[in-house]
Parts: structure tokens; sequence; C-alpha cells
């Protein structure tokens, strides 16, 4: 069983969605108690760090993340909820991320269009068993102004280029995080969320 | 690379996808969550229903149509028409929609994309601007589906847009619109080049050129086209691959 994170950060019925797609049993709730019998977790989410750091503290669940870390489950960040597992958002005036993944999560400094918006390629920088099946060049759905910057470059599993290399795909331990929204990202959006599903069920 | 992206969009009226010419004349081209699923697996970029006739009908009919549509369609989509308040964008975006698209409301109240943009994100607001000519270079915006006047210089209003919060602007051409003659490209470079949010060039398109065209000379970050898909004079991958071989890049 899959739990997905609920702390009110708006469209949740994406992840149900590519989830339902792909087979596997989730829950989609703020209840730790329902939450604590999951195998696994995504954190998804849009909109700022502070708030959503605010959201998921209001709920306890960042000390719930912060338990999970400790165990042997799949935590899958997706966009903002990538961003919320490092541990510091320089967004409006800063905030404490969930601390999970070392390092730091800035304003995009590209002069190119913010928001980056649209469909962008990876550039895989080594292996991973979430981007299994997926290639450099192969194009996801991005949405995002700010981005991650990992104090260590060995957790950045594909990054994308947009007028400066931006980390795009991270993995630390059973932790990971995609900057992209896989659920919007058609067929290979759908293979990492199957990837994902595949982690969490050999748990 | 960040690539141009190619959207289909859907006019929807009762439930079912139409295209109008110049606003009027409207025919009957399918059901819309069936044709999206048909365009999300035929490579679409994203997808923009137009709910045409959403100010004078019920509202309940469209959110159905999300809902089914959130279902089965992985792809991001924007839902626009008849959407004037804070609740409405909430209950489109709950039913699974990525973005809502203002156009008039925006104009009668600015707040509205500010609101909305610290609600649920820049990234979900799109500000639509249907832009008429008026001779001497410059534009004039129009609300009500192109029936009213508002005088309001479109280069300053996509300025404004922007700095209100619109995380993306859905810029049409009302002279162009229907006619099949392509984008006005002068209208859409100089938005694009203005403002520092993604725009989105619509109306006119009658060839894969006009795509070229908007997206190269236009300077565009996505094209927006109805009536050459629905009615299969082109399949969005023959659109790509002419858009790939002219080398613009499109995810493929």
């Amino acid at each position: 069983m899959i739990g997905i994170i609920d702390y009110g950060r708006g469209n949740m019925s994406s992840v149900e969605a590519a989830l339902k797609k792909s087979g596997y049993k989730f829950v989609n709730t703020d209840d730790i108690g329902i939450l604590a019998t999951c195998d696994g977790y995504i954190l998804p989410g849009v909109g700022a760090f502070k708030d959503g750091m605010e959201d998921l503290a209001k709920r306890g669940l960042d000390a719930f993340l912060k338990e999970v870390a400790k165990t042997d489950k799949p935590v899958l960040g997706i966009c903002l909820g990538m961003q919320l597992l490092f541990d510091y958002g320089e967004e409006h005036g800063g905030a404490k991320g969930l601390g999970l993944i070392k390092g730091q999560v800035k304003k995009l400094t590209t002069s190119f269009k913010i928001p980056h918006m649209g469909w962008n390629s990876l550039e895989l920088k080594r292996e991973s068993s979430l981007l299994s099946g997926i290639v450099s060049g192969d194009d996801f759905y991005f949405v995002h102004s700010f981005k991650v910057v990992p104090d260590d470059d060995s957790v950045v599993v594909a990054t994308c280029e947009y007028g400066e290399e931006i980390v795009a795909v991270v993995e630390c331990g059973k932790i990971f995080g995609a900057q992209f929204h896989p659920e919007k990202s058609s067929d290979k959006g759908l293979k990492i969320i199957n990837n994902f599903g595949k982690l969490v069920e050999r748990c | 690379m960040l690539k141009k992206r190619i959207i289909p969009c859907l006019d929807v009226k009762n439930g079912r996808v139409v295209k109008g010419t110049n606003f009027v004349d409207i025919r009957d081209a399918g059901d819309p969550v069936d044709l999206a699923k048909h365009y999300d697996k035929a490579g679409a970029d994203e997808l923009v229903f137009l709910d045409i006739t959403a100010s004078h009908e019920k509202r309940d009919t469209m959110i159905e149509v999300v809902r089914q549509t959130a279902r089965d369609v992985y792809i991001p989509f924007t839902v626009g028409g008849g959407i004037k308040s804070i609740d409405d964008m909430r209950a489109i975006l709950r039913a699974g929609a990525d973005k809502v698209s203002i156009n008039t409301p925006a104009i009668l109240n600015k707040e509205l994309i500010t609101k909305g943009a610290e609600i649920f994100g820049s990234q979900c607001i799109v500000v639509a601007i249907d832009a008429k000519a008026k001779g001497d270079g410059s534009y004039e915006a129009y609300i009500n589906g192109g029936r009213v006047n508002t005088g309001i210089d479109v280069f300053s209003w996509a300025k404004e847009v922007e700095k209100l919060g619109a995380g993306e602007i859905l810029l049409t051409s009302m002279d162009r619109d229907g006619t099949k003659d392509g984008y006005d490209l002068e209208l859409t470079r100089q938005v694009s080049e203005l403002v520092g949010i993604p725009v989105i060039a619509s109306g006119g398109v009658g060839s894969l050129e006009h795509l070229y065209e908007g997206l190269v000379k236009g300077k565009a970050s996505a094209a927006l086209a109805a009536s050459i898909f629905h009615y299969g004079t082109y399949s969005v991958a023959e659109a790509k691959r002419f858009l790939i071989d002219k080398g613009v890049k499109v995810r493929w």
C-alpha cells in the first residue's frame, strides 16, 4: 500500500489516477495512523516551500516523514514534495525543510522564462531503479521556479538543461525525488510511477 | 532542453467539443474525454478545454468532463470559460485540472489573478487575452467571448497580468481566429518578448507552417490549434515531424 501524503497542497487526483492506472493500491490521507500502515509514500505538492512546510507541520506530517526516513520504506517527493526533502528553502524569507537530503532549494537563475514550464529532456547521471526503462533524452513535464542544490552530487540521478543545469531526479538511500511531474508526463511518467510502485512492493 | 509545446484546444459546449469560426458558426467535433485521451496517446503536450457557453449554462457538466479527463489523461490540461471566483477555480482544480484560464473576470477583477496565484500557485493561473488589432499597430483586449471591447491596450495588460501573478498567457488574435490564415505573428512576437512568462499563441492556424511561424517568428512557448487536429487535417505526429524537420525542438 502506497500512502499519498495529503497536506492540503492541491491536486492529488492526478497522482491517484496514475497509481490507479499502474494498478497499485494506495490511500490518500493526512491520518498518521493510516499512513503508518503503508509500505511507501508519495509526497506531491505545488506552491511555496514555506507554506508547504507549515502545512506538513500543522498535521504532524513533518515529524512522521522524518521517522519514515529511518526505516526502509521508500519515499518519492514530486515537484515541491521533492524540494521539501532538503534542508532549507530560500523562498519568502526562507524556511527549514525536512532535511532528509542534504542541500538547499534556490531560485532559478536562468535568463529564460520563469516558471520553467513544459517538457524537458533528462540527462541520466547514474543508474537508479526509479528510472528503469528511461533513457537520456526522454522528456518529462516540469513546472517550477525553484531548484534543489544538493550538497553531495552523488545523490543526483538525472539533470535537465534550462539555461542552467537543473537537478531533475535525486536518490539518497530510499528517499527519491523528481522535480518534474511523472503523473503528468504521459507513458514515460507512468513508467516512473510504476517503478516506484515496484520498489514499494519489494519492501 | 525545453521543448516547444503543441496544444490542441477543445471548445466545449454542453459537454461536447465544438469549434467556432470567428466565434459563430459552430460545428460538433466529438466527445471531450475521448478526444482528450486520443490526444494524450497521439503525443499532444498539453490540452486546453474552453467552456464557451459556461457563463450562461450550468457548470456541473464541465466539472464532470474535467473529472473524467483527469482519470484517463496523463498530460497537463487547462480549463477556461466561466471561471469567475476563487471557488470556481478550486472546483475545477479539485476535479483534476492543472490550470485554470480566465479572461473577462481577470479584467473586471484583477485581484482574482493575484489571489488565485497566492492560493493555488502562479503555475495554475493562465490569463487569456483576446486581442483585436486597432489598425495602428496597437491591439485592444476584448472580453465576453469577443463581444465587448475594453479599450485596454493588450501590451500593457500583458505586462500587468505578469506582475499580478499569472503564470502563463493564452494570447488569441480575434482577427485571425477561425480564418486559417495563421497566427498574428506581430502580436505574438511582441507579447512574447515583452513578458517573462510563457505565451501560448492562438487563433488562425490552418497549416503546419503556421505552427512553425508562431513558435519561431512569433517566439511563442506553445502553439494552440483546434480544427486542424479535430477534423483530421493533420495529426499531432505530423505536426511534430514537420517542426522537427524544420529544426524546432518538440517532444517526440
